[in-house]
C-alpha cells in the first residue's frame, strides 16, 4: 500500500531534509528542466495562446459562480444517459460510497485510473482496510504503489524516481502483486514500460470493475473525460463491467464547446505535447460498449470553503496540469514530498491550506513555501494568481496568530518604525558595521533563531552603503 | 446521499452569495491554426502523426485493400478484429484470419488477436489526432484498444478537420469517443516521452484520397 502523508512535519522541516538528498535534487532537476523547455516550445506554437488562457480562466470563473446550477444540470444530464450520481460532502463518505459500490459488484479487486480525487480521499487504504484491493495502473502510480512510496507530483507522481531505482522496484516487487518482472530487466524506458505493460495486462483482462477520476465534465451533455497517455485509463474506462468515478465538484464545465479551450491548453501545459495520446469521452453507458453500469460521486471534501474566500476560490479553476511544479524553483528544490499532500508544488501551497483549513502545522506553513518569483502565475493556463493566494493565505495563517507569526509582525513593525526614523537607522548601520568581526553566523532568541536554521545571515559591508555614498558620491 | 446533495449545493450557495458575476466568457481565440486549404491539411496531417510515431501511409479507395494486406503481413499479423460494418473490400487481399466482432469478442479473445482494421469518425490536423465514435466500420472502444497493431482508414479530405474548435462540432457527445494521438506513450520516467505502454503499440494510418 502506498504511504500516507498523515503526521508530515512541516514544510521547512521536511524541505531541508530533501535539500540534502543529492539523488533526488538530481532526477528532479533534470526531469523538470525537461518539461520546461518542451512545454514552452508546445505553447508557442500558438498564437493566440493568451485568449486561449483567457477563455479558460473565464469559463472556469463562470462556472464557479454558478456551480449549483451546472452541477444540477450535470446530473440531470447523466442520469438521462444511464449513469446514477452520489453526492459526497467530504473524504468519508465518497470513501463509504464507492466502497459499497465495490462490495455490491461482489468483487473483491479494482483497477484504478490515476485520480488526483481518489488519492486525496485516501481511497486505497479504505477499500484495502475494506478487503478490497486496488491496483493502481498508471505506470508512475504503479511504481509509487509497488514502492510503497509516496507521490510527489501531480502527472508523473514517480518523478523522485530515476530510471534505476524504478527497475530496481520492478525487479524487487511486481511478483508479490502479480506477474513478476521479466529475468534480466534494464533500466531502459522502454523495457520498463514494457514490464509494466505485462504485468498489468492480467489485471486488465480479468477487471469487473474499474475506478478513476475525470478531467472534465460537460453539464449540457453528462460526458466525462479523462485525458491519458498510456491507454491504461481506456483499459480501466472500457473493459470492467463496473465504472466509478470520483470527480471534485469543480471539474465541470458548462458546455461541449467549453472543451475546445481545455483540450488545446491542458496537453501541451501538461506533457508538452500539441495532443496527449488517449483521450476517453463517455455520456452514461452505451449499449454493448463499456461498462454497463456507470456511477459518478461528485466530491466536495472541503471544495466549498475555497469557494467561499473571494481571493482563494480562483484555486478552483485548477485543471491539474502541473506547469507550475515544473518551473518552481522550490519544488525543483524542496520535491513534492516536502509539501505533505497529494497536491504539491505551488497550486498545492494554494490548495491544500484551503481543502483542509490551516490548523495543522504543516498546512498553515504551505503558504510560506514560496519566494513569491510569479513563474507558476506566468505558465498557468487558467491564469491562477497564485502569488496573489499565497499572500492572501500568509495574511490568513498570520491572523489566526501562532508565535513564529506573531514574531513577524512584530519585527515588520519594528523596521517600519526605523526606516520611518533616519538617525536611527544610520546609528544602527554604523553599530553594525563596527561590531561585524563579532557577529555570529545565526540569530539568536527563539524566533529570529529558526530563521537562521534555514539561511546562513548575510556578511554585513565594511561601511554601511549610505555612509559609502556620502562620501563617494556626494 | 439526498442529505448531502442539499448540504453540498447549500454550501455552494452559501459561497458564491453575493459574488459578483465573472465577465463573460470571450471566445476572441483562433478557430484554427492551420492555413484553409486541403491538401496542406493533409500534409500537416501527415507530419503530425508521424511526429508522435504513428506510421502513416497514402493511398487511393482502390489501394486500400493491397495496403492493409502489405501492413499486416509486414507486421506478421495473423488474426484481424474486424467491426461490423467495415468495407469488406479494405480486407479484401489480406490473408489474416478475420475475426468479427459480433457477438463479441471477450477481452481475452481480443488479447489473442494481433491486429484491428478500423475507419474513423474525424482527423485533426493540428494535433495529429484521429477520433473514433463507435459508428460503423470503426467498432466499440476495446476493439481499438487490446489488439497491438491499429490500423486506421483516414477518407481525406472529406474527414480531416483543421483544428480542435472546428472537430468537436463534428462529433455526438452522447457517443463514447476515443481521441487517438499517435501509438500508446508514457512519460512517467523522467518526464521523457516512450512509445508503447498499454494501448497498441504500433499506430498505422492510412490516409485515402481521391474517393
Amino acid at each position: 500500500m502506498s504511504g500516507t502523508f498523515v503526521g508530515m512535519p512541516a514544510f521547512p522541516k521536511a524541505a531541508h531534509e530533501a535539500v540534502r538528498d543529492e539523488r533526488l535534487r538530481a532526477n528532479l532537476r533534470h526531469a523538470t528542466h525537461t518539461i520546461r523547455d518542451k512545454r514552452a516550445r508546445a505553447v508557442a506554437e500558438l498564437d493566440d495562446w493568451a485568449a486561449l488562457r483567457e477563455a479558460g480562466k473565464r469559463i472556469k470563473d463562470d462556472t464557479l459562480r454558478h456551480l449549483d446550477t451546472y452541477l444540477l444540470q450535470l446530473e440531470e444530464s447523466v442520469t438521462a444517459a444511464g449513469g446514477t450520481v452520489h453526492w459526497a460532502a467530504d473524504a468519508a463518505e465518497a470513501n463509504r460510497i464507492v466502497t459499497d459500490l465495490v462490495k455490491a459488484t461482489g468483487e473483491t479487486e479494482v483497477v484504478k485510473v490515476k485520480s488526483m480525487a481518489t488519492q486525496e480521499i485516501g481511497l486505497n487504504e479504505h477499500l484495502e482496510a475494506e478487503g478490497v484491493a486496488a491496483y493502481e495502473t498508471d505506470l508512475a502510480e504503479l511504481i509509487v504503489q509497488l514502492g510503497e512510496d509516496r507521490p510527489s507530483h501531480i502527472l508523473v507522481p514517480a518523478i523522485h524516481r530515476n530510471r534505476g531505482e524504478i527497475r530496481d522496484i520492478f525487479r524487487d516487487r511486481m511478483g508479490s502483486w502479480g506477474r513478476p518482472a521479466p529475468d534480466g530487466l534494464s533500466d531502459t524506458p522502454a523495457e520498463l514500460a514494457e514490464a509494466a505493460r505485462l504485468h498489468l495486462r492480467e489485471k486488465f483482462l480479468r477487471a469487473k470493475v474499474g475506478i478513476s477520476g475525470a478531467n472534465f465534465m460537460v453539464a449540457e451533455t453528462g460526458t466525462l473525460v479523462v485525458v491519458e497517455s498510456e491507454g491504461n485509463g481506456r483499459m480501466c474506462l472500457t473493459l470492467p463491467e463496473t465504472l466509478i468515478s470520483v470527480v471534485g465538484i469543480e471539474k465541470v464545465v458548462p458546455t461541449w464547446r467549453d472543451l475546445e479551450v481545455f483540450l488545446q491548453t491542458l496537453p501541451r501545459s501538461s506533457t508538452a505535447e500539441r495532443m496527449n495520446p488517449y483521450t476517453s469521452m463517455w455520456t452514461g453507458t452505451t449499449d454493448g460498449d463499456g461498462p454497463s453500469a456507470f456511477h459518478l460521486v461528485l466530491l466536495d471534501n472541503g471544495r466549498t470553503d475555497a469557494l467561499a474566500d473571494e481571493v482563494g476560490r480562483q484555486a478552483l479553476r485548477c485543471i491539474r496540469c502541473s506547469a507550475c511544479l515544473n518551473v518552481c524553483p522550490v519544488y525543483e528544490r524542496a520535491g513534492g514530498h516536502a509539501y505533505g499532500s497529494v497536491y504539491p508544488g505551488p497550486i498545492g501551497a494554494i490548495l491544500t491550506p484551503q481543502l483542509r483549513g490551516t490548523a495543522s502545522e504543516v498546512d498553515a506553513s504551505l503558504p510560506y513555501a514560496s519566494s513569491l518569483c510569479g513563474a507558476c502565475y506566468e505558465v498557468c493556463p487558467v491564469a491562477i494568481d497564485i502569488p496573489e493566494v499565497l499572500v492572501h493565505l500568509r495574511e490568513r495563517v498570520a491572523e489566526e496568530g501562532g508565535r513564529g507569526h506573531r514574531l513577524e509582525r512584530a519585527a515588520i513593525k519594528a523596521s517600519t518604525w526605523v526606516l520611518d526614523h533616519p538617525g536611527a537607522l544610520t546609528a544602527g548601520e554604523r553599530l553594525a558595521s563596527a561590531a561585524r568581526k563579532a557577529l555570529p553566523k545565526r540569530l539568536p532568541g527563539p524566533g529570529a533563531r529558526q530563521w537562521t536554521d534555514h539561511r546562513d545571515l548575510p556578511e554585513l559591508p565594511a561601511e554601511p552603503f549610505r555612509e559609502w555614498w556620502r562620501k563617494n558620491r556626494t | 446521499m439526498t442529505d448531502s446533495r442539499a448540504r453540498v449545493l447549500a454550501r455552494i450557495r452559501a459561497a458564491v452569495d453575493g459574488a459578483p458575476e465573472p465577465p463573460a466568457v470571450a471566445r476572441d481565440y483562433l478557430p484554427r491554426h492551420a492555413p484553409d486549404a486541403p491538401g496542406a491539411l493533409l500534409d500537416l496531417l501527415h507530419e503530425n502523426l508521424a511526429d508522435y510515431r504513428a506510421h502513416v501511409h497514402r493511398t487511393t479507395p482502390d489501394g486500400v485493400a493491397g495496403l492493409v494486406a502489405r501492413l499486416l503481413a509486414e507486421r506478421g499479423a495473423a488474426t484481424v478484429a474486424v467491426p461490423p460494418g467495415l468495407p469488406d473490400e479494405w480486407l479484401g487481399a489480406t490473408e489474416a484470419v478475420r475475426r468479427l466482432d459480433e457477438p463479441r469478442l471477450t477481452p481475452y479473445e481480443l488479447d489473442g488477436t494481433d491486429a484491428v482494421v478500423t475507419g474513423c469518425a474525424v482527423a485533426i490536423a493540428e494535433t495529429g489526432t484521429i477520433v473514433l465514435d463507435g459508428g460503423p466500420g470503426q467498432g466499440r472502444r476495446a476493439l481499438t484498444l487490446v489488439p497491438d497493431l491499429h490500423l486506421c482508414v483516414v477518407r481525406a479530405p472529406e474527414q480531416v478537420v483543421a483544428s480542435v474548435p472546428l472537430a468537436l462540432p463534428r462529433l455526438a457527445p452522447g457517443r463514447p469517443l476515443t481521441w487517438i494521438s499517435g501509438p500508446s506513450a508514457t512519460s512517467d520516467i523522467e518526464l521523457d516521452r516512450v512509445e508503447g505502454v498499454h494501448g497498441p503499440r504500433t499506430l498505422e494510418v492510412l490516409l485515402v484520397t481521391g474517393g
